[in-house]
């Protein structure tokens, strides 16, 4: 689906071989390069520092520090603590951030948002986001280097997921659908640019994504809208081309899946979370949110592509390589947004260049990432309840006595899903496929039975009854069955993300206000502190010789050391 | 048979939604004192600037213009995009989600539609409408005016609640399914005597019982007995559980906590929630209704 391909200047040369010979190299150390980070050294594996959204660009979270191991965990310390008042700042005085831009009036009541994304860390800096907020941080201590606030003209602030560094610039969107960049080292607005309609309810909180001269940028919205991922000169926030998530004319692949043309240029597919990238095949591997109107699926009879799609693109074109569904016609709000995982594995004994992801409606899934060939469904979440079968593709069926209908039908997982935007993660050492595991139940009521179909996400109505029990769970990427589940007490489970190390150890949050870490072959529980609710994923680096572990708790970073 | 439902209470849908549509004209007349749509009740009111949505944050305009718009639509728009403007037997399109109307600006983009017509989506098509240039402006004052009550998360904007019966379920059959699955915590003549009477709506009653109690509920308290090693179990209310901690009160009042290392101390734990959760992945649908469908029943 090429729909809208805008090419505003030659494409800059891009030398494959050249970056996969990187990732041959010992790992480039992105401190204090002249010229800022060199976007050729994002393709080396995950070590010494975290320089992109997932560390590095194959989603596993993976880092091969390993000062801390199984053995020596109970001797993590921390080196640092810090809160962050996200909330509207005082834009004049002593503590008024650096640089205030933006197009909004400023004087917007919005309370303090808790940090929900990756952290980048770069040379001796760490950069923290909030909605509308922009901090770069001393990596050793904490200690405030600058702040940028961005005035809004309004949105949803639910979240924020990071910044992208692209040379000596930061990179981030606003709630309000601007892309701003920055002076990395000073904090000072370089160029802001629109990329959405504030009007037609978008609104964006993605973590921008550098691939070479290429910004890959996402946005979202809950009105019937379509989805696209664009790709901006990150040098000057020039779009270099948009793809459509759904289709916009009667030509473009995936009509055949919607009602009408109408249907589907209202047909949501939001690209709300980063995705992978495979410097190999230069593809983008992404994945895409619900269908709209969200839970009157109604009007939008048919498999609704590429909605709840995992997706991948040519990262120079942005043409579509290949796809599958990870949710035909999903009515549960379920995106399948979350960040895929690259995995060169093993199965039959054939060596595999795969992608595996564990969506929000609570299958697991692996699939061929070079030809987009399916090898894998497996469901993972324990109470799952919405499909009738596996079709022969490998995408599970929605039941349709499973939608919102007048009498109520009970549904798992809630809205929320079994996963979310919260990152899993994987190790190569175990073979494991990391991920929190929410197995909630909600009554599920059809409100609004007109024949047209609600709009948004409206139309229904969804009480909570209870949960099934959540989990953190080890998924085999080759038969997607679970090789070590540890069930969390009553209560426990959530919104945290999951690191994985060469030390053995997997850290993720329990949901009882405790950082922990697992043994990542068996999933014992090695260590604990009482820090509160974890809200991002953990995040691994190193200082002066010294591995160190950073995590966010709401407003609060805390970062642990080993000495 | 569920489907079956769904199907028989279209039409009362649609007859419901003439309501809906009757309280936004009810809202035409009393602009001025109309509440921050989709924003929750609780919140003190807001300037219209201090809304975060964009259609909510324009200004209202003048409450003649809009009824004569009003008008203008129901002669000229309405059979083709719909009394409440999400569409009509005709074709025409949901004007609450069409993306010209939301970036529309004082009918900068829809006017020049009105006036010329336009080839739409799918081969469809819009005639010219032969309006006035203040009919034309006052349609599109009316059209931005019902934008402006839609809810925030790109709901319609909010109506009259339906009323929508949700009692399908055959009672005889609830009744069988709670003397094998209910009846040997719960009683028609015991706790639950008369609680089709008690619990104002039948979904309600059907999101009571199947959650196990209301929302905030008080219920009966989990207990735990913690065993040490070498040691006294040590038996009371249950206060906090993960797995590094367990959290109790003794039945002095006394505050006891115990750092758990795997399995030890021994935790165990008496829920009396615990078989109304094993139950939830059991429930089939049928089930459910069947069941609210016998509660009822006990008046």
């Amino acid at each position: 689906m090429t729909a809208a391909i805008a090419t505003h200047r030659p494409k800059p040369p891009r030398c494959v071989t050249a970056m996969a010979a990187a990732l041959l190299l010992a790992p480039i150390a992105s401190s204090a390069q002249p010229g800022g980070l060199d976007p050729a050294s994002l393709v080396a594996p995950l070590e010494d520092s975290w320089p992109t959204y997932s560390g590095d660009y194959s989603g596993r979270r993976y880092s091969k520090l390993a000062q801390v191991t199984t053995d020596n965990v109970q001797q993590l310390t921390l080196a640092w603590t810090r809160t962050l008042d996200s909330g509207m700042p005082a834009l004049e005085g002593n503590n008024a951030p650096d640089f205030i831009g933006g197009e909004g009036t400023g004087d917007f009541t919005i309370g303090s948002q808790r940090i929900k994304g990756s952290i980048l860390q770069v040379g001796d800096l760490l950069y923290v986001t909030a909605p509308d907020h922009v901090w770069a941080l001393d990596v050793r201590d904490g200690g405030e280097r600058w702040h940028y606030f961005w005035k809004t003209r309004g949105g949803p602030h639910i979240g924020n997921r990071g910044v992208a560094v692209w040379r000596d610039s930061v990179i981030f969107e606003t709630v309000d659908n601007y892309l701003v960049s920055l002076d990395a080292t000073t904090g000072e607005e370089r160029w802001h640019t629109e990329i959405a309609s504030f009007e037609e309810q978008y609104f964006s909180t993605m973590a921008p994504i550098v691939v070479g001269d290429h910004l890959l940028v996402g946005t979202g919205n809950d009105l019937d809208a379509p989805g696209f991922l664009q790709s901006f000169d990150p040098a000057t926030g020039e779009l270099q081309w948009k793809f459509y998530t759904v289709p916009m004319t009667e030509q473009d692949a995936g009509i055949e899946t919607w009602p009408s043309l109408d249907a589907a240029m209202h047909g949501g597919g939001q690209v709300w979370v980063p995705g992978s990238y495979d410097p190999e095949t230069n593809y983008y591997i992404f994945g895409t949110g619900n269908p709209t109107p969200g839970y009157t699926g109604v009007a939008r009879r048919g498999d609704n592509l590429f909605t709840c799609t995992l997706i991948a693109v040519d990262v120079d074109t942005g043409e579509m390589a290949w796809y599958f569904q990870t949710s035909p016609h999903d009515t549960h709000d379920w995106d399948s947004a979350q960040t895929p995982i690259l995995i060169d594995g093993v199965i039959d004994g054939v060596p595999r260049k795969l992608v595996s992801t564990a969506a929000r409606n609570g299958y697991f899934f692996t699939i061929d990432r070079v030809t987009g060939e399916h090898l894998v469904t497996t469901r993972y979440g324990a109470t799952s309840n919405w499909a009738s079968h596996i079709r022969e593709s490998g995408s599970p069926n929605p039941h349709p006595a499973k939608e919102a209908i007048i009498p109520g039908s009970l549904v798992s997982p809630v809205e929320g899903g079994v996963a979310n935007w919260q990152p899993p993660a994987f190790s190569p050492d175990t073979g494991l496929f990391y991920t929190q595991e929410n197995n909630g139940f909600n009554m599920l009521y059809l409100t609004d039975p007109d024949p047209r179909g609600s709009m948004g996400l409206g139309g229904k109505d969804r009480v909570t009854v209870g949960s099934g029990g959540n989990a953190l769970s080890a998924i085999d990427y080759r038969t997607g069955e679970t090789t070590w589940r540890h069930a969390w007490p009553v209560g426990g489970g959530g919104g945290a993300g999951v690191l994985t190390t060469a030390g053995g150890l997997v850290f993720t949050g329990d949901g009882s206000g405790n950082f922990v870490a697992f043994d990542a072959a068996d999933g014992d529980l090695l260590w604990n502190t009482r820090i509160g609710n974890i809200s991002n994923a953990p995040q691994t680096y190193l200082i002066d010789g010294r591995q160190h572990v950073l995590v966010a708790a709401g407003q609060q970073l805390f970062a642990f050391v080993m000495y | 048979m569920l489907q079956g439902a769904v199907t028989s209470r279209v039409v009362r849908g649609v007859g419901a939604l003439t309501v809906a549509v009757g309280l936004l004209v009810t809202n035409v007349s009393g602009l001025g004192a109309r509440p921050a749509a989709g924003l929750a009740a609780a919140q003190p009111p807001q300037t219209r600037d201090q809304r975060l949505y964009p259609a909510l944050q324009r200004e209202p305009g003048d409450p003649e213009v809009i009824a004569r718009g009003q008008a203008v639509y129901g002669i000229s728009c309405r059979a083709c995009h719909g009394l409440d403007l999400r569409g009509g037997d005709l074709g025409g399109p949901n004007l609450l989600r069409s993306q010209l109307v939301l970036k529309d600006d004082g009918g900068d983009l829809m006017g020049p539609v009105i006036r010329d017509g336009q080839s739409g989506a799918g081969g469809s098509s819009m005639p010219p409408q032969n309006l006035s240039d203040a009919d034309l402006d006052a349609v599109v004052e009316y059209i931005h005016d019902i934008l402006g009550t839609a809810s925030r998360q790109g709901g319609p904007p909010p109506g009259e609640e339906i009323e929508l019966d949700i009692l399908v379920g055959d009672a005889t059959a609830g009744q069988t399914y709670f003397a094998d699955r209910c009846a040997s915590c719960h009683s028609p003549t015991g706790d639950l005597q008369g609680i089709g009477a008690r619990v104002e709506s039948p979904k309600e009653l059907q999101d009571t019982w199947v959650r196990g109690g209301a929302r905030n509920a008080e219920r009966p308290p989990t207990t735990v007995t913690v065993t040490q090693p070498s040691g006294e179990p040590v038996s009371g209310t249950l206060e906090r559980l993960n797995d590094f901690l367990v959290v109790l009160t003794e039945d002095d009042g006394r505050h006891r906590s115990f750092t758990r290392r795997g399995d030890t101390p021994r935790v165990e734990v008496d829920d009396p929630m615990a078989a109304h959760r094993e139950m939830l992945p059991l429930y089939g649908d049928a089930d459910i209704h069947n069941v609210t469908a016998y509660l009822v029943t006990l008046q």
